[in-house]
């Protein structure tokens, strides 16, 4: 007969032993991921990359106009969702106690924060592109718009939620007005962690692939124009990465890389301005 | 203990007299019938066991049960006079008049500076020269300026517990209230930092009336003037602090501050 501590031991053991194989699980594709995007990327990234445009096949060139176009398109599609996204997550949190708006708000932008980004894609390329009838650098930075508007508005919500109550009373005691409150109390409060949804939702969109393809498509050559289809890094990396010519395929590798390590840069500077939010208090 | 003493002497004019005043969280009716006045200038504790409606009764007098939909006052609370619980109230301008001090500290995510003009600042506008005289006098007044002097531009989170809240009673005072409630305000400090807060108390009623909700006794009998026992809702006993509890008149006061019951 094992004591009740031994059990307790080995049940622990147990718990423990499969929690670590699942994460040894999860890491292993990871680092894999990774490894083979370094593997392939590194032997491609060269200055030629940001010099050049894409190239047709079999001439040389780069993905300087692939760049470009990701990052104004992410620039302005941020710029468009993240005021609509706090100010609409700013609702949810401080007055969306009372009424029906609220909840139903809520469980809507639940539904656009898991829809499928093909789905957007195409609901813009249905409600802008056909009637414009052309793809353009604004069609795909309003697709990008649409997927940060819920991941804004649910980090500002949680966060928000997250000032103690203790606060917004004891400004309200010193008889501050709600919109005093808000601007000045709990925004400045959640400020870290709102910046930090920000920061996720560009990340996000950074990758984003399918919104683009119906929306800014692709342009071989240099275009500053938003009103002009626009080159963007995934839609190239698709578009290379399927050919069966070597050299866009290598550029692919290129711009996966570039891509990743972008994304992980935002993830590591969200994560540290985080850390700083919950260091100060 | 002399303050009661002289407490009994001084001719005492009420700040604020509460008439048949119910409370209501929902359908619970958290105070019933409760009648008492405040004296101007004098600290009232409001003693009780968990959940009598202490801290309930603090809170009309600031309305702060306003920010939650469902709770509601019926009956009059006067402060000079005039009904606060009127729907005609002012609120901002009541608690311009009333100010309030929590049981946590409470911080403003900003520096120690503006954590006081920030009060100030919804009431007049001063110019510089006058907010950091403002400024300094809340600091000295409670108690905290030779501490926080020279890191008036740190966060008003880098100071220690105790000293947060004298921040925050700093706060409350920079606006000049004429009434300041106090909602446990220890008993999140320890004995030093509680110290310094009952002594701060007993100099801060030279200027405005107090009312301080405790679940402390001992704190109770040193910092107050006049003593209120509540339970389950009901106001069980009020007069002043030394008959309150050197000669309680009902049993179940006594039962409570010998420590039999609560």
């Amino acid at each position: 007969m094992l004591t009740l501590y031994t059990r307790r031991r080995i049940i622990n053991a147990i718990g423990l032993g499969i929690s670590i194989l699942a994460m040894l699980f999860g890491l292993f594709w990871l680092c894999w991921i990774l490894w083979t995007l370094l593997g392939h990327g590194l032997p491609a990234m060269a200055p030629v990359v940001f010099e050049q445009m894409t190239p047709p096949p079999g001439s040389s060139g780069g993905l300087l106009n692939a760049i470009a176009g990701s990052l104004m398109m992410t620039l302005v599609g941020t710029l468009i969702g993240t005021p609509i996204g706090i100010l609409a997550g700013t609702y949810l949190a401080e007055f969306g106690q009372r009424g029906w708006l609220a909840p139903v708000t809520r469980f809507i932008n639940d539904v656009l924060l898991s829809a499928p980004s093909i789905v957007i894609g195409l609901f813009v390329y249905e409600s802008y592109v056909v009637h414009v009838k052309h793809f353009s650098g604004w069609a795909g930075a309003l697709a990008l718009s649409i997927i940060v508007i819920p991941v804004v508005i649910r980090t500002t919500e949680n966060m928000l939620r997250l000032v103690p109550t203790t606060l917004r009373e004891a400004a309200a005691a010193l008889g501050a007005p709600q919109w005093k409150i808000i601007n000045f109390i709990t925004l400045r409060a959640a400020r870290a962690g709102i910046i930090t949804g920000v920061m996720l939702a560009i990340a996000r969109i950074s990758g984003e692939t399918a919104p683009l393809l119906f929306t800014a498509l692709n342009n071989q050559f240099w275009s500053s124009n938003m009103d002009q289809p626009m080159a963007n890094l995934p839609v190239v990396i698709f578009q290379f990465a399927m050919s069966p010519y070597e050299d866009w395929q290598k550029l692919a590798w290129a711009g996966a890389l570039l891509i990743t390590l972008s994304v992980l840069t935002l993830n590591i500077l969200a994560r540290v301005l985080f850390r700083q939010k919950a260091a100060s208090h | 203990m002399n303050a009661e003493n002289t407490a009994n002497q001084k001719t005492t004019t009420p700040k604020i007299i509460v008439k048949d005043l119910n409370f209501y969280y929902g359908d619970y009716r958290a105070l019933k019938d409760i009648n008492l006045s405040i004296a101007e200038k004098m600290v009232t504790a409001f003693i009780g066991p968990s959940g009598c409606g202490k801290s309930t009764l603090l809170r009309t007098f600031n309305r702060m049960y306003q920010l939650y939909p469902k709770q509601k006052a019926t009956g009059q609370v006067l402060l000079d006079g005039a009904n606060i619980l009127d729907k005609k109230q002012d609120l901002n301008m009541l608690r311009a008049k009333i100010g309030m001090v929590f049981q946590k500290p409470t911080p403003f995510p900003m520096s120690i500076y503006d954590n006081i003009a920030f009060g100030v600042k919804l009431y007049e506008s001063l110019n510089k020269n006058n907010m950091d005289e403002r400024v300094e006098w809340a600091l000295r007044k409670s108690a905290l300026w030779t501490e926080a002097k020279d890191k008036l531009r740190q966060s008003g989170t880098s100071l220690s517990g105790g000293q947060q809240q004298r921040l925050c009673i700093a706060r409350a005072i920079a606006v000049k209230p004429q009434v300041l409630l106090l909602d446990e305000p220890t008993s999140a400090l320890d004995p030093i930092s509680t110290a310094h807060i009952e002594k701060l108390i007993d100099e801060l009623k030279e200027d405005f009336t107090i009312v301080i909700v405790t679940h402390n006794m001992q704190q109770a009998a040193r910092v107050s003037d006049y003593t209120a026992y509540m339970y389950l809702g009901d106001l069980i006993e009020f007069g002043d602090t030394s008959t309150v509890f050197t000669n309680p008149k009902r049993k179940e006061t006594e039962d409570y501050i010998t420590g039999r019951f609560g």
